[in-house]
């Protein structure tokens, strides 16, 4: 027990002081489980992420935006491998993190619960959706835990590549035909507040961020992400003449911040609760991936056990 | 007349890359692991990458009357020309699978063949693909080993796949007119040989795998002729729509 309190207040010096805590550190049993949570919650984001815009690979409008869309969407499972190898360092096995994706006790970003309608929501899910991703993620790469910050100091440098090619689709659909303005137009109306609900609930509705910061896993809030992201991305939307769903948005000369109207936090929950657009079919292609997958892992295990057995004969 | 000719040829063996790759992209999110999902598409972007460079020289020495994207999205089903093999359907893992291990070992003895093409464009095109189909070729074999070597379920699926595509593969080494014009006129190198080396290679990784090589079973060409099965109408009605919707439309 005495232990226990000189362990954490050493743990908590050394975050403090800037530290990364390694897999082998000493950590509070708290701190573990939070990080398994995120981390976990974070990969599956990544996969379950793959399903809205993969369905698009097959209909992408040219050679270019297919072979792009397809290097994205393999990132997304690169991406899901790094954060499941980055658990895996606190104790956990990816079968048994997948497992829990599977019956429903993990979660995912719901962001993936809204549908892909048309070509357009690819450009948009690109710039707003990886766009807030990264302004989450690069937050992410300084965090306290050594593993995570560098999975996702790797994953931002590829999600910087998916922002740049969402907005290069976005500017050319806005200065494309009639009905690739309005499409693109349509596009953004849906995903914009959805992109907004990404940073999480305001700061005083979000049980964990304290700890959070306090043990350096999060360096911001999420209403300080929530606005930085705002703010950087209104200029990109006026300079490729988008119209942002708010009317309530209004720059503060003041703060230098851009000020938006109120988020439906109705619908945020709702969505977290399973009832959003998607959820239900997204779970759905998840499942019959991994149950049509079965017999193949089953092959590759025994397979790999055959070699073991002719190893030791 | 030659420059005819080498532009079909390129246009088919293009159509054969992209329909495979299109095939293989399907799977991206629904493959049986995370690795896969990886390496499918990273086999995917491969092909697609071949298509879009012998299309581009197609339409270069075509005088530039056509672009790739026009004859990825633009061409109607008899139009195409690739063998059927690649536009069936991807199955279950083992057809994909061992789909992909007959097409690779096919398409590295291809680009070899191609790497001494006198076309200095096409010639390099092949030896920057070479490398990437014996990649292909290896991480699928490895694939038909487990399948074939793994579990009951494996290998009777895995013998399914062999059985099912086992009659669609002469047409891949199939020589119609346009091949021995290209031959006789030293555009292409003479691929007498690749068959019966395919033949070789093929059920040797096939037996290894405690496959059975189908013997002497019906095979069905007609994709060099624009002769299709069913299934590439669905699958070009797919890929082209966006396309087809918004002819003015630049994406
Ligand atoms: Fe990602
Ligand atoms: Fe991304």
């Amino acid at each position: 027990m005495h232990d226990d309190v000189a362990n954490e207040s050493r743990f908590q010096e050394r975050i403090d002081s800037g530290e990364k805590i390694e897999p082998r550190d000493w950590m509070p049993e708290r701190f573990r489980h939070q990080l398994i949570r995120m981390i976990s919650q974070h990969a599956h984001s990544e996969i379950v992420g793959m399903l809205p815009e993969g369905n698009w690979i097959t209909r992408a409008p040219s050679l270019r935006r297919k072979m792009a869309l397809l290097a994205k969407v393999q990132d997304e499972a690169g991406h899901g491998l790094y954060l499941y190898s980055a658990a895996e360092t606190l104790g956990v096995s990816r079968e048994d993190l997948i497992d829990q994706l599977l019956d429903g006790s993990a979660k995912y970003s719901s962001i993936f619960n809204y549908p892909t309608l048309t070509w357009a929501d690819v450009g948009v899910i690109g710039w707003l959706v990886d766009g807030a991703a990264i302004v989450n993620q690069t937050m992410l790469a300084k965090s306290s835990y050594g593993p995570y910050a560098r999975a996702n100091l790797r994953i931002c440098k590829e999600e910087n590549f998916h922002k740049k090619q969402g907005f290069e689709i976005v500017a050319t659909l806005a200065a494309g035909t009639t009905e690739q303005r309005s499409m693109v137009q349509d596009a953004v109306d849906r995903w914009w507040w959805p992109s907004l609900m990404m940073f999480g609930p305001h700061d005083n509705d979000s049980p964990n961020t304290a700890e959070l910061m306090r043990w350096g896993v999060k360096r911001r809030s999420n209403d300080d992400l929530r606005q930085h992201f705002v703010n950087i991305t209104i200029p990109q939307a006026k300079a490729v003449g988008i119209t942002i769903p708010d009317p309530e948005l209004r720059y503060n000369e003041e703060s230098g911040d851009w000020e938006f109207g109120a988020i439906d936090w109705d619908e945020f929950y709702r969505v977290i609760k399973g009832n959003g657009p998607c959820n239900a079919e997204r779970m759905k292609a998840r499942r019959s991936a991994h149950d049509d997958g079965r017999w193949v892992r089953e092959a590759a295990a025994a397979y790999a056990s055959r070699d073991t057995v002719a190893a030791e004969e | 007349m030659t420059d005819l000719a080498l532009t079909n040829f390129l246009i088919r063996t293009g159509d054969d890359c992209l329909i495979v790759g299109h095939r293989l992209s399907e799977w991206c999110g629904h493959a049986p692991i995370l690795e896969e999902d990886v390496a499918l598409a990273n086999i995917a972007l491969d092909c697609i990458g071949t298509a879009n460079a012998l299309y581009t020289r197609a339409c270069d020495l075509g005088g530039g009357r056509r672009t790739p994207d026009e004859l990825a999205f633009l061409r109607s089903v008899t139009e195409f020309r690739n063998a059927l093999i690649v536009e069936l359907p991807r199955g279950d893992f083992a057809r994909t699978i061992v789909r992909q291990y007959l097409f690779a070992e096919y398409e590295l003895l291809l680009f070899e063949a191609l790497s001494s093409c006198p076309d200095p464009e096409v010639a390099g095109i092949a030896g920057r693909t070479i490398n990437e189909r014996k990649y292909h070729v290896r991480h699928c074999r490895e694939w038909v080993a487990r399948l074939g070597l793994g579990t009951e379920e494996s290998r009777s699926r895995a013998q399914a796949a062999v059985d099912e595509l086992w009659p669609y593969t002469a047409e891949l080494f199939q020589k119609d007119k346009l091949l021995e014009e290209l031959v006789a006129s030293g555009v292409l190198p003479g691929l007498d040989g690749t068959s019966a080396e395919w033949t070789d290679v093929v059920s040797r990784s096939l037996s290894d795998a405690s496959l059975v090589v189908p013997a002497d079973v019906f095979q069905h060409v007609g994709g060099r002729e624009g002769r299709h099965t069913e299934h590439l109408g669905h699958l070009l009605d797919e890929m082209q729509i966006v396309a087809r919707s918004h002819p003015d439309g630049k994406w």
